[in-house]
């Protein structure tokens, strides 16, 4: 008998942690079951550090020039990946190079985000012409190649950190007007919303209290999946002298100019995109582990 | 299915209105053109003269007007650096990117359905697990960057290739390497669950059963049936090889019709930028038709809807 209480207590004990497992719980749990979650996750927070503390931690100021120490190659002189041809030290440019790298890859889904779900809500709860007006718009856009949108928009309306983030927000928010729409269509259908709308709830309510949230899922999933689309597009369009204009250092541009040097100083086109790689790899592993665990409908699609 | 088609054929023609309409707005909202042609002291009836000359004083709806209905019979205007016909500048770069874009598609279908086969039929083995790595890794990978280390390697270090140009089949070896392998993951993965959702079927289970041979299982049975979704998902696919190429003719100088846009945009030649937008969304607009027209044909419940 006197060993039963301690383990009853034991058993109610780890009933009650059960019970008070927080969600961030949860979510570490599930992360640590997927290796390309983990990495994921692993590489989305270095990047984000790297964001937040990049200029406590370059090893040199990555806007300093200094001629006479041009195009050193890695491992010299204490420049870990070697400098460029003004004599900039690439590991700190690349450091710097990914705070840009995340406010454009954020900034655009959230915009993209925003325009997108407001415009698929309209057509997807309100049906009617102005469905068929909105969506016929998405096919329209959908049907000329993103990367080019960007490009054109871009170039006309001229190059820098928040021109660059408008492009890619006029070239993204008709995926998620997609998504969202299609996401209400179905949901209109639920029963908790058809018995709301029996019950007299009005539409506004309706909107706020039973779409709204359940469209979280949907949009935090593909955010983080287009999040790596944007990074790379404007890498692209940083590289055709677009985009982030230098002395900003951003991947994009970077390449942009060691592009010159191809033929000399191999490690100036080498480690910029080795670390667009990397983001890029990091954020899509992320987003389809999230997907997976949050939409295990979706799963292996 | 006609109404399907005549629907459709309809929205070809929005889209490159469409297309045309905003890039001109977006262009005129910009900025007056003749202050990239005059120095910037240029006295004031110089530039008056200069805008008479081009009609950029009269009204922007005028303009519009003017633009489209010269558009609609081919007219965009004189290129503003090289005074020839814009379109037919952009038509004679055309023959360059369809030859890119049409060897890079070959090239990647003959890696990737193979690739993509493996991987189904070989599902949750290694093959399978190196397959969809595969095409992971590849959606990080920007082509822009794989093709400088293409230069980097073949060109400058093994001086084997030309890091750029065009004209010989050599020059075309590196940008059609960047182009498929652009495509190669998307491809393979469409291929890898087109194949899953055959190779579940019965039919396939009783061939198994009865002692079908391996490859004849999967060449005569299962690829056989799931070429058409492969076929369509691929048409579907081909605007972003289009955006591929622009970026990788872009790299390699190759004299396409990507790389006159991107150089255009650089000088502000605004009549060829109008002339190559029409070009690609037409383009586009067309493959995108003809996919929707076949997937329609192979799969009767769109055309109900």
């Amino acid at each position: 008998m006197a060993s039963s209480l301690p383990q009853g207590e034991q058993a109610l004990g780890s009933v009650l942690k059960s019970k008070q497992k927080t969600k961030i719980g949860e979510f570490f749990s599930n992360l640590s079951r997927s290796w390309t979650g983990m990495l994921g996750f692993g590489i989305i927070m270095l990047l984000l550090f790297l964001s937040i503390f990049g200029p406590w931690i370059t090893p040199y100021d990555p806007m300093h020039a200094e001629f006479s120490k041009g195009l050193l190659p890695p491992l010299t002189d204490g420049h870990l990946l070697g400098t460029d041809h003004l004599g900039r030290d690439i590991f700190s440019r690349i450091i710097m190079g990914a705070r840009v790298s995340v406010i454009i890859g954020i900034a655009t889904a959230c915009i993209a985000g925003v325009i997108g779900t407001i415009v698929g809500i309209i057509a997807g709860y309100f049906r009617g012409w102005i469905d068929i007006v909105l969506m016929r718009l998405v096919d329209v856009q959908l049907s000329f190649p993103f990367i080019v949108l960007v490009l054109v928009i871009n170039a006309i309306i001229g190059a820098g950190l928040r021109n660059i983030i408008i492009s890619l927000a006029i070239g993204g928010w008709v995926i998620f007007a997609r998504v969202i729409r299609s996401e209400v269509l179905a949901l209109r259908e639920k029963e908790f919303i058809t018995s709301s709308i029996a019950t007299g709830v009005s539409r506004l309510q309706i909107l706020v209290k039973h779409i709204l949230p359940n469209l979280f899922t949907p949009i935090i999933i593909l955010a983080s999946l287009q999040i790596g689309t944007y990074i790379i597009a404007e890498a692209s369009i940083s590289f055709l002298g677009f985009g982030v204009q230098p002395p900003t250092p951003a991947w994009g541009n970077m390449l942009n100019e060691g592009r010159d040097y191809i033929f000399s100083s191999w490690w100036l086109v080498t480690f910029p995109g080795i670390a667009i790689v990397i983001t890029a790899l990091g954020v899509n592993l992320f987003g389809d582990w999230l997907r997976d665990t949050l939409d295990p409908e979706l799963k292996g699609e | 299915m006609l109404d399907f088609v005549i629907k459709r054929f309809l929205q070809v023609i929005v889209v490159v209105f469409l297309a045309l309409t905003v890039v001109f707005f977006l262009i005129r909202l910009a900025g007056d053109p003749t202050t990239l042609f005059l120095p910037p002291d240029a006295p004031r009836e110089q530039i008056e003269e200069y805008r008479e000359l081009l009609g950029y004083n009269r009204p922007l709806y005028v303009q519009y007007g003017d633009f489209m209905y010269n558009a609609i019979q081919g007219d965009f205007g004189e290129s503003l650096r090289s005074q020839e016909d814009a379109l037919g500048i952009v038509l004679d770069r055309l023959p360059a990117t369809f030859q890119l874009a049409i060897t890079s598609l070959i090239l990647a279908l003959f890696i990737a359905i193979p690739l993509g086969v493996l991987s189904a039929y070989k599902r949750n083995t290694v093959f399978d697990r190196i397959g969809v790595g595969l095409t992971v890794v590849g959606q990080a990978v920007p082509s822009f960057w794989l093709g400088l280390i293409l230069i980097f390697l073949f060109a400058a270090q093994l001086q084997l290739l030309p890091s750029g140009g065009g004209g010989t089949p050599v020059h075309m070896i590196l940008p059609t390497l960047t182009l498929a392998a652009y495509s190669v993951a998307r491809f393979t993965r469409f291929t890898r669950s087109a194949m899953l959702d055959v190779l579940q079927k019965d039919y396939i289970r009783t061939a198994k059963a009865s002692g079908v041979p391996t490859m004849r299982l999967i060449m005569r049975y299962a690829l056989r049936n799931s070429l058409i979704p492969i076929i369509t998902l691929v048409a579907l696919d081909l605007g972003v090889l289009l955006g591929g190429a622009v970026i990788t003719e872009a790299v390699f100088s190759w004299p396409g019709v990507g790389r006159l846009l991107w150089q255009s945009l650089m000088n502000r030649d605004f009549p060829i930028v109008l002339a190559g937008v029409f070009i690609i969304a037409l383009i586009y607009a067309i493959i995108n038709f003809v996919a929707d027209i076949l997937y329609a044909y192979v799969n009767p419940q769109i055309r109900v809807k």
